[in-house]
């Protein structure tokens, strides 16, 4: 295995492709656990979640069993779920509150701060025996920007700040927007469901503005007839693809902007009642109050659709706002867990047009979501004619300025996958040669 | 176990007081249940053979269709994500996707087969009633079958003649999450 040759990039020739290998090789797969998922930052879960003292969530993160939990503090923290005494899971439930977790296995008992304040006839362990060296153990990192909290398993590792970098600023642009709505939570319910394809398939997947037309046929189909009832002209594809624009990031991340009517905050869609479509029109103003023309306008009226490398869609769109995490379960097998977030006090009827634009469009009962599974997993079947053995992910390579139909979003990805995995510690290019720092032009338009 | 949609203690005590007996086992019940059974037996053969136009002919104008999500069966389209909440808007764009060739989920379509057992009658009222049932719809596509197993929950309006029209129906999945089909592409 050549780990050299599987992203092969021709600037002059304006050719990008990707050896098959990446997705189906078990070798592969057991090299991206130690230098993929032991190396980057990854999302644990969100603050909302456990919003009281002793609330907590279980979670599996690159293999490992966690849970967060709300101390009696008030601080959020993250465990290791196993028992330090012979390692049975502390956390049994998904969630809940409770003010001590309890071993079933012998007993052990441990705070909401993870100290460990009870063990069954400890009279008869030696008297080193110290309760202090005996806690539950947190993540060797862990950190949160804006409510997220993310966990590295590495050793030397850049801050969280630093991995997500310019990523940031368009994070911001989303966490922003809700504060003059109270900020946002997630939403109880999460779309759990497993896709037979390699996980970095949903990467592409997730910030893929070509397949729309055609994966998305009968969503747009669907659309169009809301839009016909309620006369409104319809969507023009070249126009939205025209404004679009795609773009890639430090360490990976990349996505696109777009602009489709029907955002909660706050474009609203034609076919919503006049007062949903003032409501979103006073959002929009007080935005712009607040974050200027500029800043504001763009919160209002673009969706933006990023993954955070490696496994994080950072999504708000016409169709809500979610995070979707993927995680590799082998070489052709992904698990994917997604989760809603809303503004806290949203009026009521914005709210019924955002969980309806979410589950048309998404999750495992979505006019949409079904489609992509089946696009994967039939790009995942196609790799098993192994004497083809690239893919292309060229498409707009020479474009200026990139658009969210184009693939540099992808290109990002693949860049700094391939340098992680050549244990390299990032891509030495970020863009493409026409847009060297493509995340600069998104930077400007703040 | 205690994989998503495990009971708590909580919910297991909760269960404790749910009306385990449905309505009493009357004469007119009992036939009742039959026409009930015989409805939803029916109505199973329309969506196994893909009749999706004349099973959306069973719905009110005031219809409603929800599948909550495998880690909260109890979900509440209102404030909590749900896999499907239709109206008979949304339910006939889902018909009409199911029946185009573009609809790539279910193109070609899977083949199903519905087993629905333990219907029970809840609520007996002169012009709704309100019924659960235990389902298992086995669906087989790209060399997998596997079931969605859960609870049917309707809301049945009387509409002369035996026959019933559905203004409520909810699937609640025992599944722990879609891991089989990825997605719930037909109508459960």
């Amino acid at each position: 295995m050549n780990l050299s040759k599987l992203v092969i990039e021709d600037a002059v020739r304006g050719s990008f492709r990707v050896h098959r290998s990446a997705m189906t090789s078990p070798e592969i797969h057991e090299l991206e656990r130690e230098r993929i998922f032991d190396r980057c930052w990854l999302y644990v879960g969100h603050e909302s979640e456990i919003p009281h003292p002793g609330d907590y969530r279980r979670r599996t993160v690159a293999e490992r069993p966690l849970f967060l939990i709300r101390g009696r503090d008030g601080a959020v923290r993250i465990f290791l779920n196993t028992c330090p005494h012979r390692g049975a899971m502390v956390c049994r439930q998904d969630q809940g509150n409770a003010d001590t977790m309890s071993c079933f296995y012998h007993g052990w008992t441990f705070s909401s701060h993870g100290d460990l304040i009870g063990v069954p006839e400890q009279s008869a362990y030696p008297e080193q025996f110290s309760r202090a060296d005996h806690g539950l153990l947190p993540p060797p990192h862990v950190d949160s920007y804006r409510g997220m909290y993310f966990v590295n398993f590495g050793g030397d590792v850049p801050t969280l700040l630093d991995y997500l970098g310019k990523a940031r600023e368009i994070m911001d642009l989303t966490f922003d927007s809700a504060e003059v709505l109270g900020g946002w939570e997630v939403i109880r319910g999460s779309a759990k469901y497993d896709i037979r394809a390699n996980w970095k398939l949903m990467a592409e997947n997730s910030v893929d503005g070509y397949h729309l037309p055609t994966v998305h046929q009968t969503y747009i189909g669907y659309m169009a007839e809301r839009h016909k009832l309620a006369g409104a002209p319809r969507i023009n594809n070249n126009t939205m693809y025209k404004a679009s624009r795609g773009f890639t990031l430090n360490n990976g991340h990349g996505g696109i902007f777009v602009g489709i009517p029907g955002r909660p905050i706050a474009s609203p869609s034609p076919f919503w009642t006049e007062e949903a479509v003032a409501e979103a029109a006073q959002i929009r103003e007080r935005l712009i109050a607040r974050y200027g023309l500029e800043r504001g306008g763009e919160m209002a009226d673009n969706s933006r659709l990023m993954v955070i490398f490696p496994n994080l869609a950072f999504q708000d769109t016409h169709t809500g706002f979610r995070f979707r995490q993927w995680w590799p379960k082998g070489p052709g097998l992904m698990e994917i867990n997604q989760w809603e977030l809303v503004p806290r006090n949203e009026n009521e009827e914005i709210r019924a047009y955002r969980q309806e634009g979410s589950l048309a469009f998404l999750g495992p009962g979505g006019l949409a979501t079904p489609d992509d599974v089946e696009a994967l997993e039939s790009c995942q079947t196609g790799f098993n004619a192994r004497e083809f053995e690239w893919s292309d992910v060229s498409r707009g390579m020479h474009r200026d300025p990139p658009r969210s139909d184009d693939e540099i979003q992808m290109r990002g990805f693949w860049r700094q996958w391939h340098a992680l995995m050549q244990e390299q510690s990032g891509a030495k290019r970020i863009g493409d040669p026409a847009h060297p720092d493509a995340g600069a032009e998104m930077a400007a338009r703040k | 176990m205690t994989g998503p949609g495990a009971l708590t203690e909580a919910s297991k005590g909760a269960a404790k007081n749910a009306p385990v007996n449905g309505v009493p086992a009357t004469p007119e019940n009992l036939m009742l249940r039959l026409a009930v059974e015989h409805f939803l037996f029916e109505e199973a053969a329309l969506l196994d053979a893909w009749r999706l136009d004349e099973w959306l002919a069973l719905f009110t104008e005031d219809g409603l269709y929800v599948v909550p999500t495998t880690d909260l069966p109890d979900g509440d389209p209102k404030r909590d994500l749900v896999f499907i909440d239709d109206n008979l808007v949304r339910l006939r764009g889902r018909v009409t996707r199911l029946a185009s060739r573009y609809a790539h989920r279910e193109y070609p379509a899977s083949r199903t087969r519905r087993m629905i057992t333990n219907v029970r009658l809840i609520r007996v009222a002169a012009k709704e009633i309100d019924i659960e049932a235990s389902f298992a719809v086995f669906r087989a596509r790209s060399q997998v079958i596997a079931p969605f197993v859960g609870l049917y929950r309707y809301t049945l309006v009387r509409d002369g003649n035996q026959g019933f029209r559905i203004r409520y129906r909810r699937a609640e999945l025992a599944n722990e999450r879609m891991s089989d089909h990825g997605a719930v592409s037909i109508i459960l």
